[in-house]
């Protein structure tokens, strides 16, 4: 078994006092911590991130990673598990990376239901750009790209992700670490695309930290049936990412249906196959 | 005869392509070389499509203007090609669709006299050429069977009645009793290099001239021991090539212009975190959509300096399928050597062109990698005298594989420190002299025709085989680059410093490579340029070089 002290790495952290990156840090590295006594291989794990704040996490943890560029994660995370399906992977990506550049993407990742868990980090703001809407700031967005506040509505990534296709859809707060343990243990055992929205305060560009305080609620198994996804649905549209009383966090939707690995793949593992023979090929082009 | 060129021209929808394969291999079992040239717009029906098929008793790499034989399932076929028909050619036409003088048979009659479907009637046209051609009818009917999956026994009847219209043979190509080589395409021979040299995963998105890689190697999954993957977009293409590399896998994707534009973002990664890829780019006439089902070599200055920042990248330039075979496997293998992009160029007419192909598969053998010993603790960017770090793979139970964009230290922590920053700029920079020394011990730059002549053409890719013909009838020299990046400069002056006049032969509408060598102070006297989405023809650029030279 590996602690959370021997995942550290010797990286300064860089993110600002208070940020909410710290709260997904913390939790993955627990929940990793915690899967090695149940026998996850860290040598077989691969943690990916995109660029953005978020994307610092990969130098922060000390397990294979791949520091990928922005809104590009689900592309090489789902290279990384075609060509050796043995490996565990776990894709970061912050909001502007999976709903803005790379929001195909993730649209196909869902709709494949590749085998990776993809969790992302919703401060709801570009931070490292200092300060600018994002696809889920709240209309009237007031940020250096829009002083005159943002003209366009926020895009719903639950909603987005029950329709695409994603087996297992999740929302999460960074500020309710034991409950965004739980999500992420749940998402890394899921066979699937499971995917985890975490909202996730900006410290300096976007404090919603009273906001969220005053308004998620964990779903429970009693109150909402997560493999139904018309109710699943129904909860995701309770809150829009703009204005609101109740913001549901939770398992929205979990179902298993067939992987893309398992169903491209069918037992192949690319990195160990062996070229075949292109002479008897050569003799049917005569 | 000792060569014969024929012309299959019809709408698209008609066969025409099926119909001009079965004639090369008709022509190819009795021992001629073969080279097919396909025409065809980009749409699925009507518009007008042609093959010419030439085969010689020598080896061809090119096609010409001129045809001995026509063969017209349309009127188009005609009223566009008859001026193409040498002195004592023929028309074979079907009689009840096109007006024409020569030998006409009523293909569709024949069909619906057997009740087979309206495409047979390229099947009728094959069964009544194989007559003209005096082809003993056995030999097609083995070549019917060997080829056609759907509804053989039909398909050869259909053939036999329509060779059985045919009053007499117009032409004689008897067997030659030359060794039967296989009939491969560019796109396949690119396909085959890779797999010889290890190729695990091939990622496209469809874009023609490039699609048949994908479709033959999907085709051909579990005898080739591939896998094919065919993602969102040419974005998720490359990126998703990237991923699998880290992981382990030997990994190509393929592309036109287009489609790499949207790539040059993981090259640069690639640059970066030091993965190995091999990019197959095929070209078409652009900017943009420009042309998409014809040839162009215009995206070679785009290509050897894709990708923002600095970094080693090697661009191999094949001009017949051999070449594209040998260079794929090589490409391949310098990728994982050196971990760092290789580009095989190719071209509309490289690529979906045919030719008999007389590679020796043994010569490309998948490499190993430099990898890790165990030894200590592992760095995935170790900076060593050679610049190669040792690779692992995540998975390795004794390594953890830190990879990524930013620039980093060592182990693949992101660094902002300007030592640091040096430091592994100047580790990557080093591979390219390393590469440099192993590029020198391949062929990197090919001379035909009279060594001695001070005349010389300078050509790259898919126009070689041209321009071989066309000096080998005037005696003069060809030069052939087969690296394009880095520029084998040492070798290319070599070859090049005695001729009196260098005539740059290339399908595009600037001159790329006699761009690229008269920065390196090589000057090109002269320059023959067609840039009309077609290749040049032996006899057409016989004529040009012939105006140069007067």
């Amino acid at each position: 078994m590996t602690t959370v002290k021997e995942l550290e790495t010797y990286a300064q952290n860089t993110w600002c006092p208070g940020c909410g990156n710290f709260g997904i840090l913390n939790s993955i590295k627990k929940v990793l911590a915690d899967l090695t006594e149940e026998g996850l291989d860290l040598n077989k794990l691969v943690l990916a991130s995109g660029i953005g704040c978020h994307a610092k996490i990969v130098d922060y943890i000390k397990v294979n990673s791949f520091y990928s560029i922005h809104g590009r994660v689900p592309p090489p995370i789902t290279g990384i598990k075609l060509a050796n399906p043995d490996l565990v992977v776990i894709g970061h990506a912050g909001d502007g990376d999976a709903y803005g550049e790379g929001i195909e993407h993730l649209i196909f990742s869902a709709k494949r239901n590749i085998d990776v868990t993809f969790i992302v980090h919703n401060n709801r703001v570009y931070g490292l750009t200092t300060g600018q809407f994002t696809p889920t700031s709240p209309a009237g967005f007031k940020g250096r790209s829009t002083p005159g506040g943002s003209p366009e509505e926020p895009l719903n990534p639950i909603e987005l992700m029950l329709s695409s296709g994603a087996t297992f859809v999740a929302r999460g707060f960074s500020g309710k670490p034991k409950h965004l343990q739980f999500l992420m243990k749940a998402a890394v055992k899921h066979q699937g695309f499971a995917f985890i929205d975490v909202l996730q305060p900006c410290f300096t560009f976007f404090n919603t930290y009273d906001f969220y305080n005053k308004r998620v609620y964990e779903l429970t198994d009693k109150a909402h049936d997560s493999s139904d996804r018309e109710a699943a649905f129904t909860r995701a549209r309770e809150w829009s990412y703009g204005e609101g009383e109740r913001i549901p966090i939770g398992i929205f939707y979990q179902a298993r249906r067939p992987t893309y690995d398992e169903k491209l793949l069918a037992g192949r593992i690319p990195v160990n196959l062996k070229p075949g023979n292109i002479k008897s090929i050569l003799e049917k082009h005569i | 005869m000792k060569e014969i060129s024929i012309l299959i021209g019809g709408k698209a929808g008609d066969g025409i392509r099926q119909a001009g394969q079965t004639l090369s291999r008709l022509l190819n079992r009795n021992g001629y070389r073969i080279f097919f040239y396909d025409d065809y717009p980009s749409l699925i029906r009507g518009g007008h499509n042609f093959s010419i098929i030439r085969a010689s008793k020598k080896k061809i790499l090119a096609h010409k203007e001129k045809v001995d034989l026509i063969v017209a399932l349309n009127q188009d076929a005609i009223e566009k090609h008859k001026h193409r028909l040498n002195s004592g050619g023929v028309i074979l036409y079907d009689s009840k669709k096109v007006e024409a003088q020569g030998v006409g048979v009523d293909f569709m009659g024949l069909v619906k006299e057997l009740e087979g479907a309206p495409i047979m009637r390229n099947t009728a046209a094959m069964g009544a050429l194989a007559k003209v051609l005096n082809i003993e009818w056995p030999v097609l009917e083995k070549v019917m069977m060997d080829t056609i999956e759907k509804e053989v026994d039909l398909n050869i009847k259909i053939a036999q009645l329509a060779y059985n219209q045919v009053e007499k043979a117009w032409f004689s190509v008897p067997n030659l009793n030359q060794k039967m080589l296989p009939l491969v395409s560019g796109n396949e021979a690119i396909a085959l290099g890779a797999v010889q040299a290890g190729l695990n995963m091939y990622i496209a998105y469809p874009m023609t001239p490039a699609s048949a890689i994908l479709h033959y190697l999907a085709e051909h999954e579990d005898d080739l021991g591939v896998v094919t993957i065919h993602p969102e977009s040419e974005i998720g293409v490359a990126l998703m090539a990237l991923g699998a590399a880290y992981a382990g896998a030997k990994t190509m994707v393929g592309t036109s212009g287009g489609g790499f534009a949207l790539m040059t973002e993981a090259l640069s990664l690639s640059g970066q975190g030091e993965f190995p890829i091999v990019f197959v780019m095929v070209q078409r006439p652009g900017p943009s959509t420009g042309v998409p089902t014809y040839t162009m070599q215009g995206d070679l200055s785009f290509v050897i300096n894709s990708g923002h920042g600095e970094f080693a990248k090697v661009v191999l330039a094949p001009g017949d399928a051999e070449e594209a075979f040998y260079l794929t496997g090589l490409a391949m293998n310098l990728a994982w050597k050196f971990q760092i992009p290789c580009f095989v160029l190719s071209d509309k007419h490289l690529s979906e062109s045919i030719f008999s192909f007389d590679a020796d598969p043994d010569k490309v053998k998948s490499e190993d990698p430099l990898l890790w010993d165990g030894q200590g603790e592992y760095k995935r960017y170790l900076d060593t005298q050679n610049g190669i770090s040792p690779l692992a793979f995540p998975g390795n139970p004794a390594a953890m594989v830190k990879a990524t964009s930013y620039e980093h230290d060592e182990y693949g922590i992101t660094t902002e420190e300007s030592d640091q920053i040096v430091r592994m700029q100047q580790k990557r920079l080093r591979k390219k002299k390393t590469m440099e020394d192993e590029l020198s011990l391949h062929d990197q730059v090919k001379v035909y025709g009279d060594p001695e002549s001070k005349t010389v053409l300078l050509c790259w890719g898919s126009t070689k085989g041209s321009c071989i013909e066309v000096a080998e009838e005037l005696g003069l020299k060809v030069v052939q680059p087969l690296v394009l990046e880095p520029l084998p400069i040492k070798p290319l002056r070599e070859v090049l410093s005695d001729a009196d006049k260098i005539i740059d032969v290339e399908v595009n509408a600037t001159g790329q490579l006699a761009k690229l060598l008269s920065a390196h102070g090589i000057c090109i006297d002269d320059m023959i340029l067609r840039f009309d989405g077609r290749p040049f023809t032996v006899d057409l650029l016989l004529e040009k070089v012939k105006e140069v030279l007067s």
